[in-house]
């Protein structure tokens, strides 16, 4: 899932200082589960803010609504009316959420509450890792289930790097090596002859070096959009 | 300040409850500007609770649990403990003297402790005069404008 951090409170702050009206849209999905922008973060930040502004003299409306899924249009249209009369909105969904209510209501300002930190997943209660990089061509199959773009600092092909010091990334010692995880799992599964096998290239196309990525699927398209 | 003023008591109820409860048993006298709310267990105490007692004007929130490694449900009072710190960070941050919130400790059989736990909050209050929130917010921008100048 996306794992999202909130911004820092001041800067949040000054983002919403000039309007009055002011609504924080939470985001049911990815950001409750990694405790960022769900309902609940929601209801704590507006009233942190609430109470902020009106000890500055300076008190605003603001109100906060929570939609299942703040990366789908129809879930924001549910919530249209709201965002209609705020002057400002203050999206607590990950950077796909903020844009897609930029997108779906084009006279309303809109504002980031969150930092979309990583694909990742939670590792124990109140710790999150990042797993995957969106690459687009996954090699998960030959590294044991262990991603080398995401888990090694330098995203090696070959590694690990001389910079691997005892099962640790030389970036920092809390960093387990990522390719020495994967050479671990391999040995354990008795498949490190997959390390000796010549492969081609990666393709980077698939990854941001091609530019905005777009999928099409022309068996889901409706006919009226064709 | 005068006697107006109002202080919630979070409190447990297999403990500080309990507490409160004995402390009337027991004719204990205590500030009365203290609202006792009793909830199943500290760990059940949300931030949004304490954030929600500011807002509404209160001037101090109590948090009262078990002992350490007392919790009925185990960790529930070491729970409440990072939920008071969290509450004490966000007070910091919009304004609000961190000193509001306080986490206590009490046995079902410790009346006397709740009673000076009280005492302390409402001293606490004293000291740091009534919350902001409660009074006219153009007279808040106006006191802080004289200490500016």
């Amino acid at each position: 899932m996306i794992i999202a951090e909130q911004k820092p409170f001041e800067e949040i702050k000054r983002s919403i200082a000039p309007a009055h009206k002011v609504l924080v849209v939470g985001c049911g999905t990815c950001v409750t589960v990694c405790f960022a922008g769900g309902a609940r973060e929601a209801a704590i930040l507006a009233a942190s803010l609430r109470m902020a502004f009106k000890l500055n003299g300076d008190p605003k409306e603001i109100t906060e609504v929570t939609v299942q899924r703040q990366c789908e249009w129809e879930y924001l249209d549910a919530v249209a009316e709201q965002v209609g009369k705020a002057e400002v909105v203050l999206s607590l969904g990950c950077g796909v959420g903020v844009q897609a209510i930029a997108e779906r209501f084009p006279r309303t300002w809109v504002v980031p509450g969150l930092n979309t930190s990583f694909l990742g997943m939670p590792a124990e209660q109140g710790v999150w890792v990042e797993r995957c990089a969106a690459c687009g061509d996954c090699i998960l199959g030959l590294t044991a289930g262990i991603c080398p773009i995401a888990r090694c600092s330098k995203s090696l092909l070959n590694g690990p790097c001389g910079g691997s010091q005892d099962g640790h990334c030389e970036v920092n010692a809390d960093i387990p090596c990522g390719w020495q995880l994967i050479y671990d799992r391999l040995k354990a599964l008795g498949k490190v002859e997959m390390l000796y096998e010549i492969r081609p290239p990666k393709n980077w196309r698939a990854s941001r070096d091609g530019g905005p990525r777009k999928i099409v699927r022309p068996d889901l398209r409706l006919i009226e959009e064709e | 300040m005068n006697g107006d003023y109002q202080i919630l008591a979070f409190c447990c109820q297999y403990c500080a409850y309990a507490a409160a409860d004995l402390a009337g048993g027991l004719r204990l006298q205590y500030p009365p500007q203290v609202k006792i709310i009793q909830i199943p267990c500290t760990g059940k105490m949300d931030v949004l609770y304490a954030l929600q007692a500011f807002e509404e004007g209160a001037d101090a929130v109590m948090v009262a649990g078990c002992l350490p490694g007392d919790c009925h449900f185990l960790e529930g009072n070491y729970n409440a403990v990072r939920r008071v710190e969290r509450v004490k960070h966000i007070l910091q941050a919009i304004g609000l003297q961190p000193e509001r919130i306080k986490m206590f400790h009490i046995s079902s059989s410790m009346a006397s402790r709740f009673v000076s736990a009280v005492e302390e909050m409402c001293s606490i209050v004293k000291e740091l005069g009534p919350n902001p929130l409660r009074i006219d917010p153009k007279v808040v921008s106006e006191e802080k404008g004289d200490e500016s100048e």
